[in-house]
């Protein structure tokens, strides 16, 4: 029964393969493109919607907003979570806003500069036609989301208000105090709630994904663990999309939720569906530093404290004294003195990159000297402590009740952290996976950020997939697709549903002494230092010996008590860092195999003069899909081609 | 910090329940409650023993995962300057060395225990399924500006839009009543323009499936508004009596149909 540990793979082992994948982006201007798509695609007639089966695994706002939308449709939706609620997918976490081309405030905004900010903030890594699409339907999702209840923030005269937000010179981000991933997903999840009363939608909640069943080369279906009994159970359907979110928790801390992982996205990748840009991973400037080896995760300050926040560190190293005591004269206002045109509103990889910069050179501050200051004095000077209050208000409890500290008081000591994976499950245009019936939204597939989000940018795609773009193309595939007459008690399902058996038993039967976190903590530590903010060749080799060691030991040595058949978050924790001891690996292999630096990939041995990340457009200009070729094989790199017709390829400069 | 904890040990749902007691020591005060029960079952599990299942996901106060009681208190009893919080919020440093922490599920008739500390709370999604929502499908809505709504009603529905769902109203109602929850999700889609056209219907359609529940009867005791961790208030219960009372004089009587909800 025991399979083989995956044993540790060699870079030059690694076989590339071009010409292989096809965007299935349609012909014609961009501008027109998606108009003329949605009038090209084959529909389902409205009766027939209802004799199909579509799985959700996900409630976040990708996948909440499809199983509502498609719900409405007619289809048969059969929606999967991990919490014992959709309400409580990760989503719910994110603070600062979402992002739409508006214009409400009369700035220059428009849906062609949304596009053009969103492939230049992601260091042109990302497909122009999927980036506009999103563009375009951003407008949409606010006037759906205000519909739906979900309480904006709004100015005196009643209309919506806006912020900027990270990096961007308009006012774009539209917000619900400091909780609008709460508010947006609560409105899903209302939408959500409303087709389960209808019927519409099964929602199944305490559910783990744990294998993707494909027959006749399609997706259709999944097997699942109920978390509360241990019962494995077969779910069949015509078409299955994954909406499973980041896989940030690779690292062990970040501010993705406990509960994060990668299982579904990867089981799929095991399955044959090719994993994007895995190396993309965004650290965020603006974290709470651990405070010990007991750290957990790490919680995040919304990024929009940067617009009234200044960040500095003393000029002096080692510095003891409070910051209050340091004199003007003795701050180094970093970012400000660098960059004087967007001085603390960089984006978040140049923001992260130069925190990580004046730490390592011994300026950070805090007991452990492992942050820098997020100061607020001089806004509550200029604005008054109540505007500070109002604005920032639930974010400096938030901070005081994990510190012990009082921002209005002392300023913020913040580090940047692992927050989100622009890396996932390659999709086309359709957001298709390169299994056909297999569809893949929001945070888990690869997603239009390139190589760097945007701010306010994740909770905009991930509404725009499932409320505006999945509906109409899994449609069009639906139309088309000539799907056998299967049932569960196919061999497909037999010998997908053994696997997973298989697996949990292994688990249990090792009875070793090392627990899962701590062997998880280990892989986290050699990725954060190794494949973190700034990479290169020999750390990357370095991960790439270490990682397969901890995964030998893991398998070898861990310890998972408990029984299959019961509540077992022991084991439920085990399955998803094995997964993650094998995804690390593949994330390395994509850094390694990425010698230019981009967006938040940032490799050492390509930088500019002054330390900025340096692309390399004749090498690099695609898009890195890997695909499983077994246990013990090296995947193969497919790579798709990236080209830039709309937006000129400059290096960016936030000078 | 060395501490004893008193923790209650369930196996699964019907079983019955004891509490234990573990001693625990070296623990920083800068920990959260949760990382310091992750140390302890770091310990049971080197032991060979089962670790506590608890429930917890974001560990930053807005998922409404974590749910317990600690020393009879639901989250725990955190002190000035911060408000009430989570339990994932809740610090250590707020405990005395040597103390004995008691620590048990949420307890309630509609909130049955799972396993330990984990209880099911779906009982709370039947209350959102029965109208807990506004009636608009994906594509049918107008431009977000042409509805506009005053700053100080967009505020209000925010306050009580902030709810998170963990239940901690309930687990501290002597009669484990669910109208603190339920209010809130009135309040928010009710102060609304957006939520006039169902505001009646979904309020009795909301009170109906709650009753339905096995959630107790408010009677105004307050202990809800105390320990929930984002100050819902006690007001929008105040309101959803005004609904209702206005709905029953409209004669609106509940469509909603009781074979799906929970037991
Ligand atoms: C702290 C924080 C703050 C953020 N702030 C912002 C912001 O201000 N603006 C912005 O645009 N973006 C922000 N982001 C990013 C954004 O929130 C996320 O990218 C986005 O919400 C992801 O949505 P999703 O639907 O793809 O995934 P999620 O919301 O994570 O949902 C994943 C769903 O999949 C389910 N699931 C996962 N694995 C399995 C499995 N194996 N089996 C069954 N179910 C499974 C989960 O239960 C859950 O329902 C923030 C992120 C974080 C972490
Ligand atoms: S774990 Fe999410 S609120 Fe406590």
């Amino acid at each position: 029964m025991a399979t083989t540990v995956k044993p540790a793979i060699k870079f030059d082992q690694i076989q590339f393969k071009e010409g292989t994948l096809n965007s299935n982006v349609p012909e014609g201007p961009i501008q027109q493109i998606w108009d003329q798509y949605k009038f090209d695609m084959k529909l389902v007639n409205p009766a027939n919607k209802r004799k199909f089966t579509v799985i959700v695994v996900g409630s976040g706002l990708a996948g909440g907003s499809a199983s509502a939308t498609m719900g409405e449709l007619g289809y048969n939706v059969e929606c999967y979570c991990y919490q014992d609620s959709p309400r409580r997918a990760h989503s719910v976490a994110a603070q600062g806003g979402i992002n739409a081309a508006k214009n409400y405030q009369n700035d220059g905004d428009s849906i062609f500069r949304l596009f053009y900010d969103t492939v230049k903030g992601g260091d042109y890594r990302s497909r122009e036609a999927n980036v506009y699409r999103l563009a375009q339907v951003s407008n949409n999702i606010i006037d759906q989301c205000a519909a739906q209840g979900v309480p904006f923030a709004r100015e005196y005269g009643g209309m919506l208000d806006n912020r900027s937000f990270g990096g961007a010179q308009v006012s774009r981000t539209f917000y619900a105090r400091g909780q609008t991933g709460q508010q947006l997903l609560l409105g899903a999840y209302q939408a959500l709630s409303r087709q389960i009363a209808a019927g519409k939608v099964r929602m199944h909640t305490r559910k783990e994904m744990l294998d993707l069943v494909i027959i006749n080369g399609r997706a259709r279906g999944i097997i699942t663990r109920d978390m509360v009994t241990g019962k494995i159970e077969r779910h069949l359907a015509d078409a299955v999309v994954l909406a499973t979110g980041g896989y940030g928790n690779v690292f062990y801390l970040s501010t993705n939720a406990k509960g994060c992982n990668a299982t579904a996205i990867w089981r799929a990748y095991k399955r044959g569906a090719f994993f994007a840009n895995p190396c993309f991973t965004q650290i965020h400037p603006t974290c709470i530093p651990p405070a010990g080896e007991h750290q957990s995760k790490l919680t995040l300050m919304s990024e929009s404290l940067r617009n009234d926040g200044r960040i500095w560190v003393p000029k002096n190293k080692g510095e003891t004294r409070r910051a209050r005591d340091i004199p003007e004269a003795e701050r180094n206002y970093y970012l400000e003195v660098k960059y004087p045109s967007f001085g603390n509103l960089v984006p978040r990889d140049v923001a992260s990159r130069n925190a990580k910069t004046v730490v390592d050179d011994g300026y950070g501050v805090g007991e452990q000297k492992n942050g820098v200051y997020l100061d607020f004095s001089e806004a509550i000077g200029r604005l008054g402590k109540q505007v500070v209050k109002d604005r920032y208000g639930n974010l400096f409890d938030m901070y005081t009740s994990i510190t012990g500290e009082d921002p209005y008081d002392v300023p913020m000591r913040i580090y940047p952290a692992v927050h989100y994976t622009m890396g996932g499950l390659w999709v086309d245009y359709n957001l298709q996976s390169t299994i056909p019936g297999l569809f893949v939204i929001g945070e888990a597939n690869f997603s239009d950020h390139g190589a760097n989000r945007l701010g306010a940018s994740a909770l905009m795609q991930g509404l725009a997939d499932g409320y505006f773009i999945l509906p109409y193309t899994i449609g069009n595939y639906l139309a088309q697709a000539k799907l056998d007459a299967v049932d569960t008690s196919h061999d497909a399902f037999n010998e997908a549903e053994g696997g997973v058996n298989d697996k949990i038993a292994q688990l249990l039967s090792i009875n070793g002494k090392s627990t899962v976190d701590t062997l998880h903590r280990e892989l986290g530590r050699a990725l954060w230092d190794y494949c973190g903010m700034a990479r290169n060749e020999a750390g990357l080799k370095k991960a790439l010996e270490i990682i397969p060691q901890i995964r030998q030991e893991f398998w070898e040595n861990v310890n998972v008590p408990g029984s299959a058949e019961d509540l077992n978050q022991a084991l439920e924790k085990a399955g998803r860092v094995a997964d993650f001891l094998e995804l690390g690996e593949l994330i390395c292999l994509d850094a390694l195999n990425r010698s230019e630096s981009c967006g938040g990939h940032f490799r050492e041995e390509s930088q500019t003069d002054e330390g900025e990340a340096l692309r390399d457009d004749e090498n690099f200009s695609y898009v890195s899909a890997w695909q499983y070729a077994g246990n013990e094989a090296a995947p193969i790199l497919n790579k798709e081609p990236l080209t830039f017709e709309y937006v000129k390829l400059t290096q960016r400069s936030y000078k | 910090m060395n501490l004893t904890l008193r923790i209650w040990r369930q196996k699964s749902k019907g079983a019955s329940g004891q509490f234990a007691s573990y001693p625990i020591s070296d623990v920083s005060p800068d920990s959260s409650f949760l990382e310091m029960l992750d140390l302890l079952n770091e310990e049971l599990m080197n032991k060979g023993e089962e670790p506590i299942a608890f429930d917890h996901d974001c560990r930053e106060g807005i998922c409404g995962m974590c749910s317990m009681v600690i020393n009879g208190v639901a989250h725990g009893q955190d002190r000035e300057p911060v408000k009430q919080v989570t339990v994932c919020q809740l610090h250590m440093r707020r405990f005395k060395d040597g103390e004995t922490i008691t620590i048990e599920p949420w307890r309630a008739q509609a909130f049955p225990v799972l396993r330990d500390l984990i209880v099911d709370r779906t009982s709370f999604d039947h209350i959102i399924q029965a109208g807990g929502f506004i009636s608009v499908g994906t594509g049918s809505a107008p431009d977000a500006n042409s509805l506009p709504i005053p700053k100080s009603k967009a505020d209000y529905s925010m306050d009580a839009a902030a709810c998170i769902g963990c239940g901690a109203c309930v687990a501290a109602c002597p009669n484990a009543s669910a109208m603190l929850f339920t209010s809130a999700k009135i309040a928010h889609l009710n102060a609304l323009p957006q939520g006039q056209t169902e505001r009646y219907q979904r309020v009795v359609n909301m009170v109906t499936v709650m009753d339905h529940e096995m959630f107790g009867n408010c009677t105004n005791i307050g202990e809800c508004a105390a320990v929930c961790p984002k100050e819902i208030s006690l007001d929008f219960i105040a309101n959803l009596n005004r609904d209702m009372m206005v709905a029953s004089f409209q004669g609106v009587t509940p469509t909603v149909s009781l074979n799906g909800a929970n037991k």
